[in-house]
């Protein structure tokens, strides 16, 4: 029996509750027991954690990672994985079906969440909307949503024939779950290893075009409108799909979409000389695609920030760039990028913030009672500090992979605590505050 | 953080840096000095090797060092350039080709090169079909590696001695009208190509279909031209360089061969176009009948075999650079 934590002396930040200001919470029984002005709960028989001077936020969630569990767990496993999301200050991760064997049963569904794994945060299932993300016979997304996936996707093997696509638009529908899709034209780009683009031409390598993904985009969308159903956009990264999801949500179509702390940070360019730890998929873009989800991101067409976390082995990304896998870690650095680039750099207010990592992206994928801290939520929490410096080294990952573009960076803002159901599931050492 | 330029990109982006002394990944990173002093060293040899009678000077100069030659992909004349440079130097060669070794059985790369290295080689000269393989096996080695052409990125001693061949016919590169013809997406020839001349402020103009030069190849330097009338660009060339129309790249393309040679070929009538004094060079393999007639090829204004003897002196040059020889 955990004792009751009371937050105190923090600036608690709540978007769908309309809170900006310094608050009390108290946690108890895994639920957000009370929510008040500084000082006016009364300190009983409580686990005190003093948050002074510290951003108080409903937990933060990421609706796009890859755990590796079953079958590539010299990659990650859903223990590795979700200590990494935890310092990161994830509170729960929604975890991608291509898994070996793909995550299209609810046993396995079921087994990923089971007890068993050592997840320390909440472990959300996307399942595979085709058997085997084969593209060609729909799962059984009603026994699936059942046994507690909360999405369908065939990511990484992007569902490319508008029948198949169709039918899982209607399917997911009738759940009121979304189907996420990687929007690549496969078709369009094989051999391809990074953004078609100068950088590309200049290294003998053959890019992924614009259209490859902007045409997967402008097709779901006159797939949603068609069924109704709701199209989410996995890792959007071209201002061209975006420009897309900008006029579908204008016209009421039910579309939405993330993007990754990369697409909106790094460039191209970045990949320099064949370094595979800039390669992933969607490939880095162009200056005026950052730009563009800059913009999405603070004018509010995009509605997540998900990381895409894709941990690889080190054998793997040492390898010829066309040869290494695509992908890249994320949980760790993800909110540090973003209250850098996001905040900082642009000004974004950190309610926005919150927005694109909690509150928004447990509303797309169905998440009840999490993303926000009213009263009888789940007492999942994310404490940072906006102004903390650090520098994040990929030796020191809690991920079983180290494969991050982002080694050695220095960063303003730092995860400080993270409360999963009450209790503290990561703390950042002492020493460093 | 200056987002545009973040500091850990930039520093890997050197791909000098972490690379050992003396290796040779590409043109892009060599200045016009560097190069300038592998001409001046390929003409010594050059001359040298021009009068017999020093061949035993010659073989001195790394007389029991060891290269190893190590080819992930088929190629005449690239390594028996390479093998008869180092030979003539008095190096000891070693051939590994992909076919007879352990690469069949899934060795990496990085393996192979350590492999290489521990069993005593002092110079990696490494032909591979992935762009970027020869920065890789840098980045891993501590004996320089030598880029002898990395999948469509750059084939840096084919730019090297083409450069040299042309300043045997021409005075200077700068101002020269140089015209690239041909497959150039493709081509890693055509991208070392580029990077050199312009370094040396030659006029580079390009030609060909959009589907073999898309317009992003005008991106790699300052002042690249694109012509797609072949024609026209003859005008005005000093130099023509013609590339292979690499038939099996073609198949995904909208490409027509009858069409590419109807207005690619490189035919007598259109040399009449082109003034009387230009060169005409091709890095090989030729389809004689394809992208240039027999006629043009052994013709009076032709460099082509030119080209080929140029490369072992030109090769002396980066070998005895690789191992720190200053001659
Ligand atoms: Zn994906």
């Amino acid at each position: 029996m955990t004792r009751p934590l009371l937050i105190r002396g923090g600036h608690l930040i709540d978007p769908p509750n309309n809170i900006d200001a310094s608050m009390d919470i108290l946690l108890r029984d895994g639920r957000v027991a009370e929510v008040a002005a500084p000082g006016k709960i009364p300190a009983k028989d409580f686990e005190i954690f003093d948050a002074k001077g510290l951003i108080v936020s409903p937990g933060l969630i990421d609706i796009h990672v890859h755990l590796r569990q079953p079958g590539q767990e010299y990659k990650e496993t859903i223990a590795t994985g979700t200590a990494a999301a935890a310092a990161g200050g994830f509170t729960s991760v929604c975890c991608m079906p291509n898994t070996v064997p793909v995550n299209d049963t609810p046993e396995i569904t079921a087994w990923m969440q089971s007890a068993e794994r050592g997840a320390i945060v909440n472990v959300f299932p996307i399942a595979a909307a085709t058997a085997g993300s084969m593209g060609v016979r729909l799962t059984d997304f009603t026994a699936l949503k059942n046994a507690g996936a909360v999405g369908f996707t065939d990511d990484g093997k992007p569902i490319l024939h508008d029948d198949i696509m169709r039918a899982s638009l209607q399917a997911a529908a009738k759940l009121s779950v979304p189907v996420i899709q990687h929007a690549e034209d496969t078709r369009l780009t094989g051999g391809c290893s990074m953004n078609l683009g100068p950088t590309s031409f200049r290294l003998g390598l053959r890019g992924m075009s614009i259209e490859a993904e902007s045409g997967i985009v402008e097709r779901d969308i006159r797939l949603a409108q068609e069924t109704g159903g709701h199209i989410h956009v996995a890792h959007l990264s071209t201002a061209k799909a975006l420009d897309a999801v900008r006029r579908a949500k204008r016209d009421g179509i039910h579309v939405t979409c993330e993007v990754t702390p990369h697409h909106f940070t790094l460039l191209d360019e970045h990949v320099g000389a064949y370094d595979t730890n800039f390669k992933m998929n969607p490939p880095l873009r162009a200056a005026s695609d950052r730009e563009a989800m800059l913009e999405g991101l603070l004018d509010g067409t995009i509605d997540a920030i998900a990381t895409d976390h894709a941990p690889h082995a080190l054998h793997e990304k040492e390898q010829e760039f066309d040869r290494a896998p695509m992908g890249i870690t994320g949980l760790e650095t993800a909110l540090a990028i973003t209250l850098q680039v996001l905040h900082h750099h642009r000004k974004a207010p950190l309610k926005r913030v919150i927005e694109l990592m909690s509150a928004t992206p447990a509303r797309l994928v169905g998440l009840k009672d999490r993303g926000t801290l009213s009263r009888g939520a789940h007492a999942d929490i994310t404490i940072f500090d906006p102004k903390k410096k650090w520098k994040f080294e990929a030796q020191t990952s809690r991920s079983k992979s180290k494969n991050t573009p982002f080694d050695g960076w220095e960063f303003t803002g730092a995860v400080v605590a993270t409360i999963v159901s009450g209790k503290l599931v990561y703390r950042r050492d002492s020493t460093h505050r | 953080m200056p987002i545009s330029s973040p500091k850990p990109a930039a520093r890997k982006s050197n791909p000098s840096i972490g690379v050992p002394f003396g290796s040779l990944l590409d043109i892009e990173h060599l200045t016009a000095k560097e190069i300038s002093v592998i001409f001046e060293n390929a003409s010594r040899f050059h001359s040298r090797l021009a009068k017999n009678s020093s061949r035993q000077q010659l073989t001195k100069v790394l007389a029991g060092r060891r290269v190893a030659l190590l080819f992930y992909e088929a190629s005449t004349r690239t390594r028996v350039s390479f093998e008869f440079a180092a030979k003539n130097l008095g190096a000891v060669t070693t051939v590994v080709t992909a076919a007879a070794s352990s690469i069949e059985k899934g060795e990496s790369l990085v393996d192979t090169g350590y492999t290489i290295q521990a069993t005593g080689a002092e110079v990696v000269v490494m032909r591979h079909p992935s762009s970027g393989a020869a920065q890789l096996l840098a980045q891993h080695l501590h004996v320089p590696v030598i880029n002898a052409g990395d999948g469509m990125h750059e084939h840096p001693t084919q730019a090297l001695l083409d450069a040299y061949t042309m300043l045997r016919h021409k005075k200077s590169l700068r101002g020269l009208n140089v015209l690239i013809v041909g497959d150039i997406f493709h081509s890693r020839v055509a991208r070392s190509n580029i990077q050199l001349l312009s370094k040396f402020g030659a006029h580079v103009t390009l030609c060909g279909p959009p589907e073999l030069l898309p317009a992003l190849a005008s991106s790699l330097a300052p002042g690249i031209e694109i012509q797609r009338n072949l024609e026209n660009a003859l005008v005005t060339a000093d130099v023509i360089m013609m590339l292979r129309v690499q038939k099996e790249r073609l198949e995904g393309l909208n490409l027509n061969i009858a069409d590419y040679v109807a207005n690619y070929q490189l035919t007598p009538d259109r040399m009449r176009l082109a003034p009387r004094d230009a060169v005409i060079m091709h890095p090989g393999p030729m389809i004689r009948g394809m992208e240039i007639t027999a006629e043009v090829a052994d013709g009076p204004q032709s460099a082509i075999v030119e080209q080929v003897a140029n490369g072992v002196p030109v090769r002396m040059a980066v070998l005895t650079r690789a191992l720190g020889i200053k001659k």
